[in-house]
């Protein structure tokens, strides 16, 4: 068999394209126009919602939906004619000319949709229209001054997105007469697996924020923030938080892998863009629990709803107006700069100002006496406002800092955010530990002397590693070593207290519960990780012909040769590698329509280290300078990014949604039989 | 009143918008403050670009000098390069050569074909001067008083209107003064 | 993390191109300062990448410059002086602690302490007898004259 599944998408999109093909010729105007279609039913649906709720017209809300529906429908065709435009190599339409070229694979013609800032920001409306329709079909069942609420601050939040999108990045442009005959070319480091997949998932979570903050307005408008609007709220804030974390994850890995210098993380702006509204969701998600058992906390989590979307907002703003140097960010446009800062002015002031009017009238008091879970969710509420403060203060001080020095620079990079951020999570891990025994209101002191004998047995555990790591061959700085004692020390401590709190349990065990139990265990894994990677990972630069061997950690890294590979639209030297009867092939491609050099690390992944050479320059006398890497438990901190995941979704499978659901189902049926 | 604080956050957000907006008229992220200015030129022992002649730091004493680093592999200085030439024609002053990372046949090769502005060029061709004076890149031009301090310097190309609006004030208060 | 990359402006060099270099050192401690240190100096052309992460030349000549100097027997603070005194504040991505960047480093430290503050005085609040409502807002009441 020869056929494989590319071939019938192919055969399949070729008859599909001939029926159809006079209309094609006029896909982009077509999708030009289901765009600004979007934008009335965006419009529409923020009247029909807010103005139906505010005065009392049933009707009206209830026909809002429909315009949810109409957002959906318009904003997929006008993103297929785009993706259309990609695959017909279309170079009439700007975007597609400085994106793409002929020689592209089709996956990265379908992916190169997203590799630049209008069509990214094109997907970014396409997924808030999702989320809209979801919430329009799932939230049926609220209360209609809710629903049209939720609905209509969706629909005015997507107004203003396609209002940006349509002034300022419009993705359909045409350059006539003057069409290009070649692509320009996606960006080389993009053409990749991790651009298919990353930034839908990372807007997913970025825009599904957007329903929370939709609730919270909702929610203040209505004055209703109790316990019920919580337990409304938090599914949603949990998907997204969700897709959020993976998508933050894959990003991080993808770096690993595509930028040849074996990091993951280096707190570029752009990375703490989406970094601080997941913290900030991660306190949210903390601070509904409470609000849903407890009805407290009202006025302090109807602010996260707002400040975590703020974020989201800001992360856009950051990585589109070229305000802050980075790594990643979209090339640099003043006017959509002011655009995105007048949104986020208006859209963050706004609703920060509902609040302040609001909140006085329906804000809760808490009781509870010591180590109660209500004060280890304020703990957790606290430690992670802190961890957003110094992600954003480290991310926006140079530039407060140019601005009032007239023009002296200044750079807060790792250095500084690991000094501040590793300590928080230190001191979350301590906490985070004794969740399993923490009751409502008040714990019994009793409860606390298990865990402390089991953080006598980590600690033992911990000091072994210390010895082991002090007195084995390798240099290393003892406070690193004792930094990673602790880290595993804690990490150890937090697995056991869940694993013995997961075995003691009496009754059911229900998946909220499993959730938290697994998200905290991926946060461990990934402590554990982070830690170790950093420290014990072993790194060599070494000029090598092929031939030649080199010894890394006992194991012998050989460079067998070196050939040329061609690919679809680069020109590769390709290393071989054998390392113990694996082999790597690490390779330098240079893409021919940028004429741009990549490099691309040889990995051999593994649970416990990962075999990672990346190639240097090559010299004059045949040899190449190599990077050769081993990273050890690098894989963790990945695996604790998904575990923290899963930990997110399945607490949304929680009967007790479905339950509620039913519930008001059942009384709406009794309502109408009565 | 208590119900203020419920205004702080509105208040902190209006701070940050500030902040941020400011950030649309700060100068090129690219450009950097020098860190030397009115700081001695720092010492060096190089050859001079024709002659091979070892010089040191001692040669940039006595008068105003303008300090230009170039090269052959950068676009821009062959750009600045006709500008230098009016300046040097124009004015009498001093100019000095830096030919940073460069090959020196490539060099001569490049003055005699476009002209030589330049007193004479100092040699760093492994950028060991140009890590000395902060240099990170071609071209840039530093204003080098008769003491030789550093008094001013420039990153990217010299042009008529940041020769009108940045280097002739300076000048200017160094020859009054 | 790369999330959508890339300007691409003229004259900047941008990451993806990590470079390689094989310098010899005396010693396994030598070679870990100066990976610890090349790590921690922003290349100054570059648009976010340390020195170690970049290949444009002014990297490579700083990265020389830091081996010569580790080399030659600096320590490390000598060698961040050697560097901010050519570079400015700039190349540091470590700020140091002075007047105009106490918001930088005690900030956030800070806010810890109030969230603390906080915490406990919501804690003592409640340890003292629960009110009801109406004893509540009388409390408040006399409170407040």
């Amino acid at each position: 068999m020869t056929t494989s599944t590319s071939d019938i998408l192919t055969v399949t999109y070729e008859s599909f394209d001939a029926t159809l093909g006079t209309l094609w010729g006029a896909g982009p105007e077509i999708g030009h126009l289901a765009a600004i279609i979007g934008l009335v039913a965006a419009i529409v649906l923020s009247v029909l919602g807010h103005v139906g709720a505010a005065t009392r017209r049933r009707s009206w809300v209830e026909n809002s939906g429909s315009f949810a529906v109409l957002q959906l429908v318009t904003l997929v065709v006008a993103f297929a004619m785009l993706v259309h435009a990609f695959l017909k190599d279309d170079y009439s339409v700007v975007y597609v000319a400085t994106n793409s070229n002929a020689l592209l694979p089709w996956y990265y013609k379908v992916s190169a949709v997203w590799g630049a800032h209008e069509g990214s920001f094109l997907l970014w409306t396409l997924i808030m229209a999702v989320w809209t329709f979801a919430v329009a079909m799932i939230g049926r069942r609220l209360p209609y001054q809710i629903y049209g609420r939720v609905l209509g601050t969706l629909g005015l939040l997507n107004t203003g997105f396609l209002l940006f999108l349509l002034q300022t990045s419009n993705p359909f442009l045409r350059l006539v007469p003057n069409v290009p005959t070649v692509g320009a070319d996606l960006n080389p480091l993009l053409q990749d697996f991790g651009l298919i997949v990353h930034p839908p998932l990372l807007y997913t979570g970025y825009v599904g924020f957007s329903v929370a903050f939709a609730f919270g307005v909702a929610g203040l408008i209505s004055g209703r923030l109790d316990a019920t609007w919580a337990r409304w709220t938090r599914p949603w804030t949990n998907v997204a938080w969700a897709f959020l974390t993976v998508g933050i994850t894959l990003g991080s890995w993808w770096a690993y892998y595509e930028l040849g210098w074996g990091g993951w993380w280096f707190w570029d702006p752009v990375e703490n863009a989406s970094f601080m509204p997941w913290l900030a969701g991660t306190a949210l998600i903390h601070s509904l629990a409470v609000t849903e058992k407890r009805s407290a906390f009202r006025g302090w989590t109807v602010l996260l709803t707002i400040l975590t979307f703020s974020l989201c907002l800001l992360g856009a703003f950051i990585v589109r107006s070229g305000v802050l140097t980075s790594v990643h960010a979209f090339a640099v446009d003043p006017e959509r700069g002011l655009f995105l800062l007048v949104l986020l002015g208006v859209t963050v002031g706004g609703s920060l100002a509902l609040y302040a009017i609001r909140v006085p009238a329906i804000r809760s008091r808490i009781a509870y006496r010591g180590l109660s879970r209500e004060l280890f969710l304020l703990i957790n509420n606290v430690l992670f406002v802190v961890a957003v403060a110094v992600v954003l203060v480290g991310t926006l001080y140079p530039l407060a800092y140019e601005a009032v020095t007239g023009g002296d620079k200044i750079s807060v990079g790792p250095p500084y955010f690991n000094r501040l951020f590793v300590p928080l999570m230190g001191l979350l891990a301590v906490f985070l530990a004794l969740v399993p025994v923490a009751r409502w209101k008040r714990t019994p002191i009793r409860l606390f002397r298990q865990v402390g004998v089991l953080l006598l047995a980590s600690t033992l555990v911990g000091a072994l590693f210390f010895v082991i790591a002090i007195t084995s061959d390798r240099v290393l700085n003892t406070g690193s070593i004792v930094g990673v004692v602790i880290a595993v020390t804690l990490a150890l401590w937090l697995l056991l207290s869940h694993g013995v709190d997961f075995i003691q349990r009496k009754g059911a065990r229900p998946l909220g519960y499993l959730g938290m139990l697994l998200a905290h265990v991926g946060f461990a894994v990934g402590a554990v990780g982070v830690a170790i990677t950093s420290v014990f990972s072993h790194e060599t630069e070494v000029r090598l012909s092929p031939g030649d061997t080199v010894e890394l950690n006992a194991r012998q890294y050989h460079f067998v040769s070196v050939t040329t590979v061609n690919g679809p639209n680069y020109i590769a030297q390709r290393a071989k590698f054998d390392v113990g009867g694996i082999s790597l092939y690490p390779e330098k491609r240079n893409y021919l329509a940028r004429n741009s050099v990549m490099t691309e690390a040889g990995i051999e992944a593994g649970f416990f280290q990962d075999l990672y050479v990346a190639l240097g320059e090559p010299l004059p006398d045949g040899s190449w300078g190599v990077r050769i890497q081993e990273k050890v438990l690098v894989r963790w901190v990945w695996c604790g990014g998904l575990l923290v995941c899963f930990g997110g979704l399945l607490a949304v499978m929680d009967s007790r949604y479905r339950r509620l659901a039913l519930r008001r189902d059942g009384l709406a049926t009794a309502g109408k039989v009565a | 009143m208590k119900r203020a604080v419920f205004f702080a956050p509105l208040i902190g957000f209006v701070a940050l918008v500030a902040i941020l907006y400011a950030g649309f008229h700060l100068n090129d992220p690219s450009r950097l403050p020098s860190a030397l200015v009115g700081q001695r030129f720092p010492g060096f022992q190089l050859p001079e670009l024709t002659s091979g002649k070892v010089l040191g730091h001692q040669t940039l004493l006595g008068e105003i000098r303008l300090v230009n680093v170039w090269a052959t592999w950068c676009p821009t200085c062959l750009h600045e390069h006709t500008t230098l030439m009016d300046i040097r024609k124009e004015t009498g002053l001093s100019i000095v050569g830096i030919n940073y990372r460069d090959d020196g046949e490539k060099a001569r090769r490049w003055l005699s074909l476009y002209g030589d502005p330049y007193d004479f060029t100092i040699v760093d061709a492994n950028g060991d001067l140009g890590v000395d004076l902060g240099v990170y890149g071609a071209p840039e031009t530093f204003i080098v008083d008769a003491d030789g301090i550093i008094r001013f310097r420039h990153v990217g190309d010299v042009n008529d209107r940041n020769w009108n609006r940045e280097f002739l004030p300076i000048l200017d208060s160094l020859t009054d003064g | 993390m790369v999330s959508l990359l890339l300007s691409g402006l003229l004259g900047v060099w941008v990451a993806g191109v990590s470079t390689i270099d094989a310098f010899e050192f005396e010693d396994e401690a030598e070679r870990l300062r100066y990976s610890a240190l090349i790590a921690e100096f922003r290349c100054p052309k570059c648009l976010n990448t340390n020195l170690s992460g970049s290949d444009a030349p002014v990297a490579r000549d700083l990265r020389r410059t830091v081996y010569r100097l580790v080399d030659e027997g600096m320590n490390d603070d000598q060698v961040r002086r050697y560097l901010q005194a050519r570079y400015g504040d700039f190349v540091l991505y470590d700020p140091p602690v002075r007047a105009n960047t106490w918001i930088l480093w005690f900030g956030p430290p800070l806010l810890l302490l109030a969230g603390i503050l906080v915490l406990r005085r919501i804690g003592s609040r409640m340890t003292r007898v629960s009110l009801s409502d109406e004893e509540r807002a009388r409390l408040e009441a006399i409170r407040k004259q």
